[in-house]
This record gives structure tokens, C-alpha cells and sequence, in this order.
């Protein structure tokens, strides 16, 4: 091979692998990244049972039920909606009824979110990002509400 | 002392204003009387950010919560190591600790650089200098860390509960000497950049502070890492967070910088390329800093949100990155490109992984930044995170590994694949044996698993071959062996110990994702649960009072094969009243090098209480991989060839490895 040929040859292999690269990163963001949804957006938004997603809102009052072994059961609510979630394992510190969760799983069949993942943030002042976002555009949010 | 603080970090801003103009114009006049200049006021800026941050750690020792930040982070009942840790554990005081760090580089390079080219170090000082004054501006102007209340509050709102910690004592200032550190290499590239030549001794100045670098980056990850794990109580050890991509970003491509800079210091080769990479490696660890501290994430780093910080920053941001990056357009065709190679060489295995890094490095930085980026083109809020990484990031690395022994065998500009291969082939009989045995002989293998068992044998024993063929294996005498073994450059054992170091983290991550078992059930006291082979009684509920918390310790009996107990793990909820938080601490027992983890949740109303218990076989191996990878540069670094600042009388022999003093 000559210089030039080599030259090209490194080029080319260099840019397929990119290309390769490139391609499989947006095949794995348009298959892997999660949505995230509060209660109400699931009346407009069309989400498949088995499909990840993430579900944030405030934990309603009165519907924590611990059932059997490690279960947990409650509702998470934009105060226009709710929707039943389940959890088994370790709750986070901070989760509690009127706090902003943000919970990560998929929707059964019975239409009951069953969740692997329940996110509190270990902060007083805290609310999830996402959860204050929603609520304010909801018009449930007020600023005063944070400190 | 608070005001002398602030009246010292006001001078040391307006000294860095005078690093960054007056070295600058003494190297366009070549006035050496201004370019002089740079490296006392180097000195003395650092002193002065030195004698500012003692003044605040010493407030939060002695808890003025007249101080804003102090009456924010601190309590008077905190043991007193948490009051001074506490003092970079939010967002002003640990700004303050990334100049400290910035400053005292700047002060290094004023104190060993005496035989640089004078243009040369005088531009380098300039520019790290630009850099320190925009980050006082941004310090002075949006987190003043000595702003007073008044009249003072007679108490504190104490640190963040989980931040009250001996990891976090160590994690940010070694992360911040990683991050901070390749501000150095920016700060070569720039100066390069603008005297428009790279010459032998900047080549010879940016592998050495690359490697220290990374030596402290890889060390600050593997401690927040370990943080994580025990601190957080969910037993693992990399979440793909935004904060931890937001690390180790630089750290890939660090590595990569440590890897072309090779290339560039033997074969004056890649020298652009390198001098490309040391102005991204930096930029990351500056787009670092904005995504952690300018809260457009929400994590447990995130202190506060203020949106003027987060503005602030993405303006020094815009400054440095687009600044160093248009420089190098303008000025790139300028320099002299190094030599062309054959591509089977140790100089083509470098730039393949060079190749693979920096597109691991960009798929992690388009994971990281895509949810920010649909964020503010919609109103979608998506969330990417190890499902996607898993199925990016992986692929990428495993055929990376698989090349990592075949590299140091090689030989510069014409290597022979086939006979690497062959010295490489016990290596390969033993990997192999690793998976056939790891297949065939433990339950609940996958075969997954028993290819990463195999790549980590594999990675192993290569780095221990490296050493073994260099010593003479096979056709010397072993008293001979070992001398020349001795006798070996340390940059060769710093190249087989990071190697090693990443053979064993490998190891530990396999072992940990593909062997652990986990176990979540309700206990009442005197309860025995099975985990693994291992018996674990829980022994009950006991209140305790700490210093600034009380807890309910869970204790739980390891119970040995005779039935006598014969080790002791607990776990606890603490309350922290004064933030009204609870933590989880959670209960770990080494055992070899795998631990047993547990956990405590929630009582329920019979008096049972939730556990969750994890068997996390060779997990210690992990961290234990990135200390063997420290210790790896370090020894790169005592290389006598890298000794900083000495002089270069035998480069021209350091082309064979073996033919080294």
C-alpha cells in the first residue's frame, strides 16, 4: 500500500467505527431512555403495560398499606389524579405520605404501576426536580412550599 | 480571621488578574523582567487562597454561625472532623477548595519550572491564571463563602446527614486534585497554542501532570464510589448518575490523554491530537464542575440552586472551552504534525485505544446530556440511565480490554501480532480455563459470566506476562531475571499495575453483578435468613444517642457452621432532629474479599423490621482494582525518566524500553 492508500484505509476504518458508534448510541436512546409522566399526563399520553417509565408525584395521604414481607403499596398523585404503585424492598429514607417521589418501573396489565425503583432525595428542602416542574405547571405548586 | 479570609481572596483574585495580563505581555515583547512576573504571583496567589480557606475551615471548626455558610452546614453538637470537612461539604466552601487546588497547580508549575523555555512558562502561568481569576470572579460575585448574617443565629442548621462522613472528608478534595489537575495540561495546550510550536519540553511537562491527574481522579471516583455503596444503603457501587458520568468523563478521556501522550513523549507522534485531548480532557472536568454545581441537576451534590451560578458558569464554560477550541482551529495547522507508523506498533495499539476511549468518552457525554438537552427542546422529560449505558458503553469497552494485553507488548513502529500472541498464550490458556471452570463448576453461572470471569483472568495474567517477557522469562536464568526484573524502567511496572488494577476491578464488578444474591424479608428478633451458604440471626433492635443523632441499631449475629456466632453486623436508622432527616447506615462485613451487606427499612407494626441483605462476592476488589491503578502512576511517575524538572540527558535512548538506565 502506498502512503496515501494507508492513510485513507485508517480514515475510513476510523469513520466506520464511528458511524457504528454513533448508530448504536440512538438505537439505545430510543430504546432505553425513560420517560417521565405525573398522574395526569397518563390520560393523554399512551403508555403500553411493560413499558419503563418514570412516575413522579406526591405520595397521597392514607394510602401507604405495608402487605406482606417487604411489599409496599400506595398511591402517587398529582392532586388531579392518582395512580396505585407497588413496591418491594427498601423504601428511601425520606419517603413519606405527602412527599415528592419520583418511581421508576412498568404498568401492569390490572393497571397498577409496579415499581423496581422509589427515588426520595435525602433533603428536607428537597423535591424532585421533575415532581416540582409538574406540579407547578399543574398550578399545584406554590413557591413557599419549598422552605 | 473571617475578614482577613475575605480580604485575601479579594487580593488573590486581583493577583490572578495580574498572572493573566502581565506574564502574557512579557512573552509577546519577550520582555523578560514581565514574564518574571508570573511565577511569585503564581506563588503568592496560592498562599493568599491558602490562608482564605484556612480562615473559613477554621470558622466551621469553631462554628461562627455569624458566617452564612457555616450557620447553613454546620451544628455545634457535629464531632469536630465533621465541622472541618463540613467546610468543602456545600457549594461556596468547596468552590473555595477547587481554586485552592487550581492556585497551588499554578504554584507548582511556578516552582518546578525553572527549566522551561521562558515564553513557554510564562504563557502557561497566564493562562492558568485566566482561569483562576474568572473562578474568584464567579466566587466573589455568586457564592461568597465569608457573607455574614447578622445579628449571627445562636445555632446551626447542621451538614447534610449523609455528607457527615469519613468518605466524604476524602472524595472531593481528591476528585478536585483530578479534576483540577488537568487544568495543568489545558493550560500546556493553550500556551502551545499560542506561541503556534510544540516543543521537546512541553512534550516532556504534560505526561507527568497528566498522570498525577489521573492518578488522584481515578482515586476520587473509586472513593465516592465506595461512599456511595456503604452511604447510601442500596449496595451499589456505580448508579450512572449525571455527577458520577460528570467524573468519569474526564477520567476516560484522562486515560485516553495518559495513552497519546506516550506516543507523543517516544515518537514525537500525535502531537496535536494529544495537545486536542488535554484541551477536552479539561473541558469536561470544567462541564463537570457546571453540572454538578450549577444545579441543572438534581443529586445530592447539588447544594443549592441558584440559576445566576448556573449562568455564571456556563459563561466560564462558553469562555474556556470555545476559546481553547477556536485557538486550536486557528492555530493547529500551524504546528508541526509528528511522523506517520505503521499500524501493528505499540504506537497503532495506542491510537486504537485512544480510538475506543474517546467514543466511550462521547457516549457517556451524549447519555449525560440528552435528557438536558430534550429537556429544553420539549417538554418530554426523559431519564437515561444504566439500561442505555449498558448497552453502549459495554460494547465499547469489552473489545477494548480484550486488545489491553497486546499493547505493552508490542514494539514501537513495527510490531509482530503472532509472536505477541504466542508470549500471551499462557495468559490465554489460564482465561480460558477461568471460564470453562466458572461455566461448568458454579451454579448459576450464565455464560456472560463466564466470559467476564475469563476477560478479568485475562487482563491479569497479561499484565503479569508484560513484566514476565521484559524480565527474560524463558531465556535467562532466574538470578538474572530478577535483576533485570529490578532493573526494569518503573514506567514499565506502572504501566503492568494499572493494567493489573484494571483487571481486578473487572473482576470485582463480574463477581458482584453476575454472583451476588440479594434477599429483602421482614425479621423479628432472633430471626436466622440463609444468604449464600452464610447464616445471619438478627439479634434485635437497640436505641442508641450519638453526638448529634440518635439511632435504632439493628444487630445481627454471623453464625459460623458449628452454630456459635462468630461475627457481629449492624445496621441503623439514624435521626438527625435538627434537619429532621433520617439515614440509613448500613451494616457490612468483609469476608475475604467479598462482603455481606445489610440494610434496615421500615418497622412494621407486629415489631418486625424490613432487611435487605446482600452477598456481594469479590466486591472489595473493585476499589481495591483503582488503588492498584494509583499505585500504577505513581510508579509511572517515579519513573526517572518523568522526574519533573530533571534534566534530559538520555532521551534518545528511551526509544527500547529495556535499554533504560
Amino acid at each position: 500500500m502506498t502512503r496515501k492508500q494507508k492513510r485513507l484505509s485508517v480514515i475510513v476504518g476510523g469513520l466506520a467505527f464511528l458511524a457504528a458508534a454513533t448508530s448504536l448510541t440512538f438505537y439505545a436512546l430510543g430504546q432505553k431512555a425513560s420517560y417521565f409522566y405525573m398522574p395526569a399526563d397518563l390520560t393523554t399520553a399512551s403508555v403500553q403495560p411493560g413499558q419503563r417509565i418514570r412516575l413522579g408525584g406526591l405520595v397521597e395521604k392514607g394510602t401507604i398499606q405495608r402487605g406482606q414481607g417487604a411489599t409496599v403499596a400506595f398511591s402517587v398523585t398529582d392532586t388531579h389524579k392518582s395512580v396505585k404503585v407497588t413496591y418491594t424492598g427498601i423504601l428511601p429514607d425520606l419517603f413519606r405520605e405527602e412527599q415528592g417521589v419520583i418511581t421508576e418501573g412498568t404498568f401492569g396489565t390490572d393497571g397498577v404501576f409496579v415499581a423496581d425503583s422509589v427515588l426520595a432525595k435525602h433533603d428536607e428542602r428537597y423535591m424532585p426536580k421533575e415532581v416540582a416542574d409538574g406540579l407547578k405547571a399543574k398550578g399545584v405548586w406554590q413557591e413557599s412550599k419549598s422552605e | 480571621m473571617v475578614e482577613t479570609g475575605h480580604f485575601a481572596l479579594v487580593l488573590a483574585f486581583a493577583l490572578s488578574l495580574v498572572q493573566t495580563v502581565v506574564p502574557l505581555f512579557g512573552a509577546r515583547l519577550n520582555n523578560q523582567r514581565l514574564m518574571a512576573v508570573g511565577g511569585p504571583v503564581a506563588v503568592t496567589g496560592f498562599a493568599l487562597t491558602a490562608l482564605s480557606f484556612a480562615a473559613l475551615a477554621s470558622a466551621y471548626a469553631s462554628s461562627d454561625f455569624s458566617l452564612a455558610t457555616v450557620w447553613e452546614n454546620s451544628h455545634s453538637l457535629q464531632p469536630l472532623i465533621y465541622k472541618i470537612t463540613g467546610t468543602w461539604g456545600n457549594h461556596e466552601g468547596s468552590m473555595l477548595l477547587w481554586v485552592l487546588i487550581l492556585t497551588f497547580f499554578g504554584a507548582l508549575v511556578a516552582a518546578f519550572g525553572s527549566n522551561l523555555p521562558a515564553t513557554l512558562r510564562a504563557n502557561v502561568l497566564a493562562v492558568q491564571g485566566a482561569i483562576g481569576a474568572t473562578f474568584f470572579l464567579f466566587i466573589l460575585a455568586t457564592s461568597n463563602p465569608f457573607i455574614r448574617l447578622n445579628p449571627p443565629p445562636i445555632e446551626g442548621r447542621d451538614l447534610n446527614p449523609i455528607l457527615q462522613d469519613l468518605g466524604l472528608a476524602i472524595h472531593p478534595p481528591l476528585l478536585y486534585l483530578g479534576y483540577v489537575g488537568f487544568s495543568i495540561c489545558f493550560s500546556f495546550s493553550v500556551a502551545a497554542l499560542i506561541e503556534g510550536r510544540i516543543d521537546a519540553s512541553w512534550a516532556r511537562w504534560v505526561r507527568p501532570w497528566t498522570l498525577v491527574a489521573w492518578m488522584f481522579l481515578t482515586g476520587g471516583i473509586a472513593m465516592g464510589s465506595y461512599w456511595a455503596y456503604y452511604e447510601l444503603g442500596w449496595g451499589g457501587f456505580w448508579f450512572w448518575d449525571p455527577v458520577e458520568n460528570a467524573s468519569f468523563m474526564p477520567w476516560l478521556a484522562g486515560t485516553a490523554l495518559l495513552h497519546s501522550a506516550i506516543v507523543m513523549e517516544k515518537r514525537s507522534a500525535l502531537k496535536i491530537w494529544t495537545l486536542l485531548l488535554a484541551i477536552l480532557t479539561f473541558s469536561l472536568s470544567l462541564l463537570g464542575t457546571f453540572l454538578v454545581r450549577s444545579g441543572v441537576l438534581t443529586s445530592v451534590h447539588a447544594f443549592a440552586t441558584d440559576p445566576t451560578r448556573g449562568v455564571f458558569i456556563l459563561c466560564i464554560l462558553t469562555l474556556f472551552i470555545g476559546g481553547s477550541l477556536a485557538l486550536f482551529a486557528l492555530r493547529a495547522s500551524k504546528l508541526t504534525a509528528g511522523g506517520l507508523f505503521h499500524p501493528i506498533s505499540r504506537e497503532g495499539a495506542l491510537v486504537l485505544n485512544n480510538l475506543f476511549l474517546t467514543t466511550a468518552t462521547a457516549t457517556v457525554l451524549v447519555g449525560t446530556l440528552y435528557p438536558l438537552a430534550v429537556e429544553a427542546f420539549s417538554a418530554d422529560k426523559i431519564s437515561v440511565g444504566a439500561p442505555f449505558f449498558n448497552l453502549t458503553f459495554a460494547p465499547l469497552m469489552v473489545p477494548l480490554l480484550v486488545m489491553v494485553p497486546f499493547g505493552p507488548l508490542l514494539a514501537w513502529k513495527r510490531g509482530d501480532v503472532f509472536g505477541v500472541a504466542q508470549r500471551l498464550m499462557v495468559a490465554f490458556a489460564a482465561a480460558l480455563l477461568a471460564t470453562l471452570v466458572t461455566a461448568l463448576f458454579i451454579d448459576g453461572a450464565s455464560v456472560l459470566a463466564a466470559l467476564g470471569v475469563g476477560l478479568a483472568v485475562w487482563l491479569i495474567l497479561g499484565a503479569l506476562t508484560d513484566l514476565a517477557v521484559k524480565a527474560g522469562l524463558g531465556n535467562a536464568a532466574a538470578p538474572i531475571m530478577v535483576r533485570r526484573l529490578v532493573g526494569l524502567p518503573r514506567s514499565v511496572f506502572g504501566t503492568a499495575f494499572a493494567h493489573l488494577g484494571l483487571g481486578l476491578t473487572v473482576l470485582g464488578i463480574v463477581g458482584t453483578l453476575c454472583f451476588g444474591t440479594e434477599k429483602i424479608l421482614s425479621m423479628h428478633a432472633g430471626e436466622i435468613v440463609e444468604i449464600s451458604g452464610r447464616t445471619v440471626r438478627f439479634v434485635g433492635l437497640y436505641p442508641a444517642q450519638g453526638p448529634n443523632y440518635s439511632e435504632d441499631r439493628g444487630r445481627f449475629e454471623l453464625i459460623g457452621v458449628s452454630g456459635s456466632p462468630i461475627g457481629e453486623i449492624s445496621s441503623a436508622k439514624r435521626f438527625y432532629p435538627v434537619r429532621q432527616m433520617t439515614t440509613t447506615e448500613s451494616g457490612i462485613k468483609t469476608i475475604g474479599l467479598s462482603q455481606l451487606y445489610l440494610s434496615l427499612g421500615d418497622e412494621g407494626k407486629d415489631g418486625s423490621v424490613v432487611v435487605r441483605l446482600w452477598w456481594k462476592p469479590l466486591v472489595t476488589l473493585i476499589w481495591g482494582g483503582g488503588l492498584v491503578m494509583m499505585a500504577g502512576a505513581a510508579m509511572s511517575l517515579m519513573d526517572r525518566r518523568l522526574r519533573v524538572g530533571a534534566p534530559s540527558r538520555r532521551r534518545k535512548q528511551a526509544v527500547a524500553p529495556a535499554g533504560l538506565p
